[in-house]
């Protein structure tokens, strides 16, 4: 559409600005403030440049929480992404079906967080739970309290659950605006089912799986109540991810200069991964 | 008519098997909120041996937990209004007009989504103390704005796109002024749109815990944050806590259900 150049419109911008301001800005000066200072206590501080940064860049604990982000991030983008372009593309296209899938299947997404953390918490348990017990039974040694791969299946099971839906929901509002003429067309041509999937509906779900990945991809690299809940960044610190340990360096120990710091470079790592995600998503947006 | 490959008919199996899966761990849920918890930690059975309904009769006795819900709901009502009512202008804005920095606006208000909460945890604690909003609704319903206006803005704007601009035009040339436009003729034609955004903002609301636990103590603490009690000197008691969880998934179901022809079509017609 041919946009008319209007500066007035900032006036129309101007309330979400002030939100925004309101509730990002402010808080984001504080934390920068914080990160270049230090304290003895008394409210009394001083300057002390990069030294929080270089602390935290130097520390083990950084790098091993973030390489555990990145994986746990790369595992769930690998799984629910193409679970979520199956499900979507075997949904049922008319009829009842419709709204009861899509009702049913949206259920995970409106639990609040620390619910599905309740509730795989007490799904997974050995004594109480169907799935602890279940594998169990199996023979299977299966304990996320204690063992750290069960910790990290049990979490990877838990976001699947919690997360697919909206691939699918994504995947399937893609899948219904094409229109029937296109499959026509193919049938005519003799196309085969995955020519049809090459062809057709995977370059009309391209849009849409890019904006499901770059979703997915934030939200995950930010995960925090859910495996907070679950195991706690346990056993030892196998599921300690860069969030948990924001939380518990700024409220646990109460180290405001390191946890500032690592508030930002947290920040910068999202928003720098986010905008090379944006721009191809923009650029190719723009080819085709 | 030609018969189907054997891969289509089966086609409805996917789905369903994904919707067992979704459903096992949220019916084991509800197994146990009709238990008594002695009855959850002494047998191992797949539906109630005993039903009882005193797990939820604790909740809707107790004001400190059905307080939680009504805490929960009103700042989740607030934070929708708030959020749509300032992206409405801002994203006729955006969908209409070209002003100075309007692309850089775009992108650093959805940097805003990326933020992650628990970076601003605390100092949205010491912003708050500061104006006295600590344990009020209205301070929960504006820390959620920080990733719910974007957002709106965000769907909104995509609607607005679809919508002709020769529709604006006719309107002033009728003499509509710009405000009794937008009410009577522009809202009415983005209606399904407002209801996406509003069931978004609703959605990453009322789920968002670590934001509202921070900012509340007694008065506005929702819900999910009274789960947590349920630890008490007893240990835990899971009875109540599985209940307390059944009830928080109901209000997201309504919604759900009420929403349910605006989802597909919503996504369908907006940023997709």
């Amino acid at each position: 559409m041919e946009k008319t150049w209007n500066n007035k419109a900032w006036f129309m911008v101007l309330p979400v600005l002030v939100l925004v301001a309101f509730s990002a800005v402010i808080p984001l000066m504080t934390v920068v403030n914080y990160s270049v200072q230090d304290t003895f206590g008394n409210n009394e501080f001083f300057w002390a440049g990069t030294d929080w940064y270089v602390q935290v860049l130097t520390s083990d604990r950084f790098w091993d929480a973030l390489t555990r982000n990145l994986i746990f991030s790369a595992i769930i983008l690998a799984i629910e992404i193409p679970l979520g372009i199956i499900i979507a593309l075997n949904m049922p296209k008319k009829g009842l079906g419709v709204p009861v899938c899509l009702v049913l299947m949206a259920l995970p997404l409106l639990i609040p967080w620390n619910v599905v953390g309740t509730i795989w918490q007490v799904f997974g348990r050995v004594d109480i739970g169907l799935l602890g017990r279940t594998l169990e039974g199996m023979g299977i040694n299966y304990n996320y309290v204690q063992n750290p791969v069960a910790a990290w299946v049990t979490l990877i099971v838990m976001d699947v659950w919690h997360w697919t839906s909206l691939v699918v929901l994504l995947c399937y509002a893609g899948l219904v605006s094409i229109p029937d003429a296109y499959y026509q067309a193919a049938k005519i041509d003799g196309a085969s089912r995955w020519s049809v999937f090459r062809y057709i509906q995977l370059p009309k779900m391209k849009r849409v799986l890019l904006i499901a990945f770059l979703l997915r991809f934030m939200d995950s690299f930010m995960i925090y109540t859910e495996p907070f809940v679950v195991t706690g960044g346990g056993p030892g610190n196998s599921t300690t991810f860069l969030s948990i340990d924001l939380v518990k360096t700024a409220i646990g120990q109460f180290d405001l200069g390191p946890a500032a710091a690592l508030s930002i470079i947290y920040f910068l790592i999202i928003l720098l991964l986010s905008w090379i995600f944006y721009t191809v998503m923009t650029t190719s947006d723009a080819q085709g | 008519m030609q018969t189907q490959p054997l891969t289509e008919r089966l086609s409805w199996l996917v789905p369903t098997i994904y919707i067992v899966f979704l459903l096992l761990p949220i019916y084991w849920l509800v197994n146990m909120s009709f238990k008594e918890t002695s009855e959850i930690l002494s047998t191992f059975s797949l539906w109630p041996q005993n039903p009882t309904l005193r797990n939820y009769q604790v909740i809707f006795t107790d004001p400190s937990w059905y307080n939680g819900y009504i805490n929960s709901i009103i700042y989740v009502v607030m934070n929708t209004v708030i959020s749509v009512t300032a992206a409405l202008p801002a994203a006729y804005a955006f969908s209409r007009y070209r002003f100075l920095g309007d692309k850089h606006l775009f992108f650093w208000l959805l940097t805003n989504r990326m933020a992650p909460p628990a970076v601003f945890a605390l100092p949205f604690f010491q912003l708050y103390s500061a104006f006295g909003l600590i344990d009020t609704h209205i301070a929960v319903a504006l820390a959620h704005c920080l990733f719910n206006v974007p957002l709106a803005v965000w769907i909104l704007e995509g609607f607005m796109s679809g919508v002709p601009k020769e529709i604006d035009e006719t309107a002033y040339i009728d003499g509509y002024s710009f405000p009794r436009f937008f009410v009577k003729i522009f809202m009415p034609l983005i209606a399904s749109g407002i209801g996406v955004a509003a069931f978004f903002c609703f959605m990453f609301s009322w789920v968002e815990l670590l934001l509202a636990r921070t900012l509340t103590t007694t008065d506005a603490k929702p819900i999910a944050a009274t789960m947590t009690r349920t630890v008490s000197a007893s240990g835990l008691d899971w009875g109540v806590l599985a209940a307390a969880g059944v009830l928080t998934i109901i209000p997201g179901a309504l919604v759900i259900y009420f929403v349910r022809n605006y989802i597909a079509k919503g996504f369908a017609l907006g940023r997709v």
